[in-house]
């Protein structure tokens, strides 16, 4: 199923109040995502990346213009039926409440059960089995708020598969993580991407991740789409400088066997 | 914290179904079995077995008058004020996703004490149907300052702002407090001393006519509680991350926030402001039972239901003949119980 937006436009109502202070909206926005395939999300701070995703996931409705899922458009859906086809995993996330992480991934699971319904062996099941795929079973039992960054951000992560998406949207997910399990969550992304098929959306800042993961980027500066394309095209010493205003090196990486960005300064 | 603290015991991972039966189960008969013993304590011993012989005409058995007539309605509104004061601590808690907070942190139990001060110092005795003037004013009072929260916290077709809600809950909690400070100071010593003594809180409310005026309002808010439990649990995880996962946020906040606001209102317009009950058994019950909604906000019912009516039970017995106010009572156990959480936490 193909995720699109046609020529969006948003304000934050805070902002419309005060004037316009275009920093903080999106203009004309428009772009295909297309199914199964990894798409990169790149731009300056404060560029729009995650007002788009929230636009994408329905969260924020545009002023103008739509969203739309394959055929559906995204505003019309009940926040139900969405969350069947989209789910999200943000830059972190903080429980109120000191949850297990079985609690935690099950939560991904209510979109599909009624009102009253309690969870049955079949979401159990399917919990095990994102638990499994996010390498995480043997945390089922621990509390959440006692793990470390890379475990929680693969507990959400397991949590979104939980819910089957057709479409996994992540706004900067290694954000807040070291090397390490920056590579992790990667590969594990890469891996779900291919092996289960679900079309990911990826804001982040990380050039070099969103070079070895993406097929596609979108590269946003001012609440505008600059340039979208395949990787391979799309990222250049160029676009970089025209992006971030940064002079920068891009080039193919033999051993990591994609292209890298070292940056040089700022221009 | 260490591998072996943050373990959690096995029931964690049980099915829902099994540890929602288990727990139902166990609270269920821990409140029945504490309705049933508490009116058969005070000061002249009576005897269960006597009290529901029913072979003992009802005018010739006096234990049977001393359980229903003198003990049972005190002990029954001390156990629909307990539940409803749990039940609408959790759902306040989850709402504001702040475990600390309590029934009365919106400022409900401020607005419905200025209703019942205006009353009983104004002298006022007005009643409609089975509601006599105290209860009347305080709901009104309860309901003002929900409308005033409400109409604060809440953009047009937006989701709740949590920290506004905060806000504005606390500064009418002050500003309701001062006026009735006001109230009480241009009062004589009678009607302040009856005013004083409604904010410590009484169950001993005398008939069972009250609790059936208010068992109306408290059955409407459990009726909404029901479908609250799994968007809680996804709500407090934050509005946005609850939305993505299929929660119409704007309705789940709207129906917690009335709701919890009308079993408040209710509990206080019956028996005053008894503090405590809405933050000191969510917490109980979690050490117990684990935070999964579905589980804390039945089982803090019925919790609830068994805790203030021994703590009532304390109140009129401990220090008998002398009677300590029941909100006393909860107070003394639940403010060191709070500081311990807020250390706990830190």
């Amino acid at each position: 199923m193909t995720l699109s937006a046609e020529r969006l436009s948003y304000t934050y109502p805070l902002s419309r109040s005060q004037g316009a202070a275009t920093e903080f909206s999106l203009e004309d926005v428009s772009i295909s995502i297309a199914p199964r395939s990894l798409t990169g999300l790149l731009g300056p701070n404060g560029c729009g990346k995650t007002t788009l995703l929230k636009l994408l996931s329905g969260v924020l409705k545009p002023d103008l213009g739509s969203v739309r899922l394959g055929d559906r458009e995204v505003r019309l859906l009940s926040r139900r039926v969405l969350a069947q086809q989209i789910a999200v995993v943000p830059q972190e996330t903080h429980p109120a409440f000191d949850f297990t992480v079985m609690e935690m991934v099950l939560m991904g699971r209510h979109p599909h059960l009624g009102a009253f319904q309690l969870e049955g062996p079949g979401d159990l099941a399917i919990a095990r089995e994102a638990l499994i795929a996010t390498g995480t079973l043997h945390l089922a039992g621990r509390s959440y708020m006692t793990l470390s960054g890379g475990e929680k951000q693969r507990v959400v992560i397991a949590s979104a598969l939980a819910q089957m998406p057709k479409v996994l949207l992540l706004d900067e997910p290694t954000a807040s993580l070291d090397l390490g399990y920056q590579l992790e969550i990667a590969s594990l992304l890469k891996q779900l991407n291919r092996q289960r098929g679900v079309t990911m959306v990826l804001a982040t800042h990380d050039l070099n991740l969103a070079a070895s993961l993406c097929d596609t980027l979108v590269l946003v500066r001012e609440g505008r789409v600059l340039m979208q394309g395949p990787t391979k095209e799309v990222l250049t010493s160029a676009s970089v400088r025209q992006l971030y205003g940064v002079i920068a090196d891009v080039a193919f990486h033999e051993r990591a066997g994609h292209l890298t960005v070292v940056p040089v300064s700022r221009q | 914290m260490n591998e072996a603290v943050a373990l959690k015991p096995a029931h964690a991972i049980a099915p829902i179904r099994t540890r929602l039966a288990v727990t139902v189960l166990g609270f269920g008969t821990l409140a029945v079995v504490t309705c049933l013993i508490a009116p058969l304590v005070g000061s002249t011993h009576i005897s269960l077995a006597r009290a529901f012989d029913r072979s003992i005409p009802f005018a010739e058995n006096v234990d049977a008058q001393i359980f229903f007539v003198a003990r049972l309605p005190r002990v029954l509104s001390g156990a629909l004020v307990g539940a409803a004061l749990a039940a609408a601590g959790v759902v306040f808690q989850a709402l504001l996703r702040n475990p600390l907070a309590t029934p009365f942190t919106l400022g409900v139990s401020a607005g419905a004490s200025l209703g019942a001060m205006l009353v009983i110092i104004f002298g006022l005795t007005v009643s409609v149907g089975p509601f006599s003037a105290v209860p009347l004013a305080s709901f009104a009072g309860a309901a003002v300052a929900t409308a005033i929260v409400y109409w604060l916290a809440t953009p047009y077709r937006k989701a709740m702002s949590t920290a506004v809600l905060l806000l504005a809950g606390v500064t009418l909690n002050s500003f309701f407090s001062a006026l009735i400070m006001f109230v009480q100071y241009v009062a004589d010593f009678a009607q302040a001393y009856r005013a004083a003594r409604w904010l410590m809180g009484d169950l001993d409310v005398g008939t069972f006519q009250p609790i059936v005026a208010a068992l109306p309002l408290v059955v409407i808010a459990f009726a909404l509680f029901a479908l609250l439990p799994s968007a809680l649990n996804v709500l407090s995880l934050g509005p946005d991350a609850a939305a993505t996962r299929g929660v119409d946020v704007v309705k789940a906040q709207r129906i917690a926030f009335f709701s919890a606001s009308l079993a408040t209102s209710a509990a206080v317009s019956l028996a005053g402001p008894i503090g405590f009950v809405g933050i000191v058994v969510p917490h109980l019950v979690r050490l117990m039972v684990g935070v999964d909604h579905r589980i804390v906000l039945p089982a803090s019912a019925l919790f609830g239901a068994a805790f203030l009516v021994a703590c009532d039970l304390g109140a009129r017995t401990v220090l008998a003949p002398v009677e300590i106010p029941v909100g006393v009572v909860t107070a003394l156990i639940g403010g060191p119980f709070f500081l311990w959480l807020l250390v706990r936490r830190s």
